[in-house]
């Protein structure tokens, strides 16, 4: 009998697999390519792979942190800036870019037309699905670069890996300190939750369901269910037959999401460091109401936008001010796992 | 008399050649076999790379070494082979791979042979002293047969290898030959390998070998017994394996441990390692080697990583260790103290705990409103939140992450019928929990309300029938906590023994004796309280016997007996 449903839910699973990857087909043809410098990815890059709106000024940065971990190219989807970030992207010599001007909602927030570029430049990559504002960190990266991760986890047999979310803040309200172009925004917003992070299983894709930090405790506690998932999956060596289904949360197949051990030990886990809460938050927040076109109604960005009114700190005295991996490794965030 | 190097090579190659050349400059003859999956073109310009060193040699014949078959041996012997002709000064032979890299200068290692010029070095032991090999084939290897690729057959090899189980399916070793495994990298003289390679019956077996599952790590390694004269059973080669049989890897973070090690040789190497390529293939003595040789380094190292992803961090629960049910080892991180009815029995019990105990001591993790952190801190260790429904959207997880974030510090807190009852089964399964429960003493609380009747009985009710739940999940049978539970009438008639007992068992160090006694609350009329519901309809059973009379037992708060120090 569980045999006969698992079959099912197997089947069930690759329908809705089947589904993704048409519809990452349908919405692909909303990409317009503005640079397409795809031909110039050799066989073993590293590929990062964005969706991005009115990042103007996070993209040096980003690009720059991104180029010295030993990322090859950047597929770049724009949806619809008007502050220049399209001109400054073009110009990047690592930088192929598509636009639209299409609905983000409409398209799974971005995640179908991702799905469209991994499926096409993808295949046989390791791929990174990062925002403007994620910084990935793994163990050892002060001193490895991505490459090293990847050749190990080829090694191990392993296809994806996870880098949770971490919410990074500043010690005062949003407002104090302008981000300046080019400037790491983790001088700013250097501070984490160490400790408060709630964790389930999704017993029909298998990913594990984390929520907590600082937007859970700050905006979402009265309604713990729908504060934001920090799960995430942002590093898979891509086949084409893949599907991420909600941001990087979840992908299918479903193997694709046991990225932890079930039996106490512990696998190789990095972070992604969100740097979202800056002196920019409040404009996007402004924008991104009027827009609608984020998750659940833009309620993230509703909260942002009542907070920032009042200049809400997420500050607390047990904040942790961010060092590095091994810091983030013995709180208990991440893990070298096996790999010494 | 020298030593040549073999090196079995299939991917970076421009590695392997950067290392060929170090070897060959160095005076030492090195034979290559480059593995047939390098395409003719890649090989071809990794032979000119090394056209110009006229003691560099390549196996014409490429095989195909795939983990695991003959392959490995194949191209071993036939550079073997190539090197016992070609170089006839040749007194030891060392096997390497392409992304093997040597750890000290080449003089160090010829003038180290040179010193031992009979010595065997490989890593040579009966199947019953194997402790790393992977994957439950000892005997087996050898007495079963192989004939599908592990790799790109997963099915067929697992099923033939049931199947030859199921019919009990053996075969014959050669006759006198005593299975040995070891490391694939050896060391050889040039007197041993000859005779291996000259064997009468080598005919005989290669064919066994080419049926044994892994034969790399056991063809020399057996047959070295027959011929060698003194075998000193270790590798020269420092190569790791992690967990699940895979060679650790090196990088340049690497650097100072590998300096330390006083191996000759490491692998396995990552390509683009370039700090320890540019550093260690020097033949300067003062480059390779500038520190005592700590080879333990590495090994605790690698140890310490097995154990990380084998049991990991107990009571840990984050993004790539999630235990399910039990199969952990430890639901929580450490010690933690659960205590029921003492604050309503005791005034001020929490600072009288903390003081006599140096514990964190907390109010009602569980409460009704909110968790009540010591100091009634808003926002505690890892920035919990003391919101109520944060906690009750997963209440296990909540203790958790307090205990973890804790860690070297124990917790105590309250805990009562009010309470958020759903951390019952976690922290009554949990062997880091001490629960002690005085049952009843909520009625204190109660008493002392002045609340109309009606309310108040309405109240015990309700109360009473989750302790009692909660008792009969404390007395399960799958129990693993340490667990007191007295009425409140059995606990006042010595309270400070019971009290001194539960202490005795969390001060880790020499147990103090209890200085000052925490202060009883008033009792007086408490039995008459009792006996009211009671006449009213509503039995307080969970608070035991307790006397009817117009007060509480006169206690005796000074301890009956002192409790003797050591």
């Amino acid at each position: 009998m569980g045999r006969v449903m698992s079959l099912r839910e197997t089947y069930r699973l690759r329908l809705r697999r089947k589904r993704y990857r048409l519809r990452a087909m349908r919405k692909g043809r909303q990409l317009t390519s503005i640079a397409d410098r795809t031909g110039r990815i050799a066989p073993d890059d590293l590929l990062v792979f964005t969706t991005l709106r009115n990042e103007r000024i996070r993209l040096p940065f980003f690009l720059d942190y991104y180029r010295e971990k030993g990322v090859g190219h950047f597929l770049i989807v724009d949806n619809g800036s008007d502050d220049g970030s399209a001109e400054y992207l073009a110009e990047q010599p690592d930088v192929s870019l598509w636009r639209t001007d299409h609905s983000y909602k409409a398209a799974h927030y971005g995640v179908d037309w991702l799905n469209r570029l991994q499926m096409r430049f993808g295949h046989g990559h390791w791929t990174l699905v990062v925002d403007p504002d994620e910084f990935f960190v793994y163990p050892f990266c002060d001193t490895r670069p991505i490459q090293a991760l990847t050749d190990w986890l080829d090694a191990s047999g392993q296809r994806s890996f996870s880098a949770m979310l971490i919410d990074m803040y500043p010690k005062g309200p949003l407002d104090v300190e302008t981000y300046a172009e080019g400037q790491d925004p983790l001088e700013i917003a250097s501070w984490f939750d160490g400790g408060n992070y709630m964790i389930s299983r999704n017993p029909l894709y298998h990913n594990l369901w984390i929520q907590g930090g600082p937007r859970a405790r700050t905006f979402f506690a009265e309604r713990p269910n729908a504060a934001p998932s920090l799960n995430k999956i942002p590093l898979v060596k891509w086949r084409r037959e893949y599907v991420y289904l909600q941001s990087t949360h979840m992908l299918l197949p479903r193997g694709l999401n046991e990225v932890y051990d079930t039996v106490g030990g512990e696998m190789t886990s990095g972070a992604l460091l969100h740097a979202k809460f800056l002196s920019t938050l409040a404009d996007k927040a402004e924008e991104e109401l009027e827009r609608k076109q984020h998750y659940a109604g833009s309620r993230e960005y509703r909260a942002y936008h009542d907070h920032l009114k009042d200049r809400t700190v997420l500050w607390t005295k047990w904040s942790e001010k961010y060092i590095n991996w091994r810091q983030l490794e013995i709180l208990g965030l991440m893990s070298k796992g096996n790999w010494a | 008399m020298s030593v040549g190097f073999i090196m079995l090579v299939h991917t970076a190659l421009d590695r392997a050649a950067q290392v060929a050349r170090h070897w060959a400059t160095s005076g030492c003859p090195v034979v290559i076999h480059a593995d047939r999956t390098v395409e003719d073109d890649a090989f071809s310009d990794f032979c000119a790379s090394l056209a110009d060193l006229d003691n560099v040699r390549f196996s014409q014949a490429r095989r195909r070494c795939e983990w695991g078959t003959w392959g490995i041996v194949g191209a071993t012997i036939d550079a073997a082979e190539l090197m016992l002709d070609a170089f006839p000064k040749v007194g030891h032979v060392y096997l390497a791979s392409g992304s093997c890299l040597p750890l000290r200068p080449v003089p160090e290692l010829a003038a180290y042979l040179a010193e031992r010029p009979r010595t065997d070095f490989i890593e040579s032991v009966t199947i019953e002293d194997v402790a790393w090999s992977k994957g439950g084939f000892d005997h087996e290897r050898f007495s079963l047969r192989f004939p599908f690729s592990f790799k790109r057959h997963r099915l067929l090899f697992d099923r033939f290898v049931d199947l030859q189980r199921r019919l009990g399916l053996t075969r014959r070793l050669p006759d006198g030959m005593v299975p040995h495994l070891g490391s694939q990298w050896w060391c050889l003289t040039r007197r041993t390998l000859t005779a291996i390679l000259k064997d009468d019956r080598r005919a005989e077996y290669d064919r066994f070998f080419k049926r044994v599952w892994i034969p790399d790590e056991s063809y020399f390694q057996s047959l070295v017994r027959l011929h060698a004269k003194r075998i000193e059973s270790r590798s020269l080669t420092l190569s790791k394996f992690d967990h699940q049989g895979k060679p650790h890897t090196f990088y340049d973070d690497h650097l100072q441990l590998l300096r330390r090690s006083d191996c000759f040789v490491a692998r396995k190497i990552w390509p683009r390692a370039d700090k320890l390529y540019s550093s260690f293939l020097s033949n300067d003595p003062k480059v390779t080697k500038n520190a005592e040789p700590n080879p333990g380094k590495i090994d605790r190292l690698f140890a310490s990583a097995a154990d990380i992803r084998v049991r990991g961090r107990s009571g840990l629960y984050m993004q790539s260790r999630f235990p399910l049910n039990d199969r952990d080892n430890g639901r929580s991180t450490g010690p933690y103290s659960v205590f029921e009815g003492f604050s309503d029995l005791f005034e001020g019990f929490e600072t009288w705990l903390n003081k006599a105990t140096g514990c964190r001591v907390h109010g009602h993790l569980y409460g009704p409103d909110r968790a009540e952190f010591a100091g009634r801190e808003p926002v505690y260790n890892g920035c919990l939140s003391d919101s109520a429904k944060l906690r009750d959207y997963n209440p296990c997880g909540f203790l958790t992450n307090l205990v973890w974030s804790t860690r070297g510090e124990r917790q105590c807190f309250m805990f009562g019928p009010q309470d958020n009852q759903y951390p019952t089964d976690f922290m009554v399964g949990d062997p880091n929990a001490q629960i002690s429960v005085i049952t009843g003493a909520w009625a204190i609380g109660l008493y002392r309300t002045n609340i109309t009747s009606e309310v108040i009985r309405k109240e015990a009710a309700r109360l009473q029938r989750i302790e009692q739940a909660h008792v009969a999940i404390l007395r399960a049978h799958w129990a693993k906590a340490r667990i007191r539970i007295w009425t409140l009438a059995e606990f006042i008639e010595s309270p400070m023994d019971n009290t001194q007992e539960i202490l005795n068992e969390i001060s880790l160090g020499p147990t103090r004796r209890l200085t000052e006694a925490p202060r009883l609350t008033d009792l007086s009329g408490f039995g008459q309280f009792l006996q009211q519901l009671k006449n009213e309809g509503m039995n307080l059973h969970m608070a035991g016997d307790f006397p009817t009379g117009t007060g509480a037992t006169p206690m005796n708060m000074v301890q009956k007996r002192p409790y003797l120090v050591k």
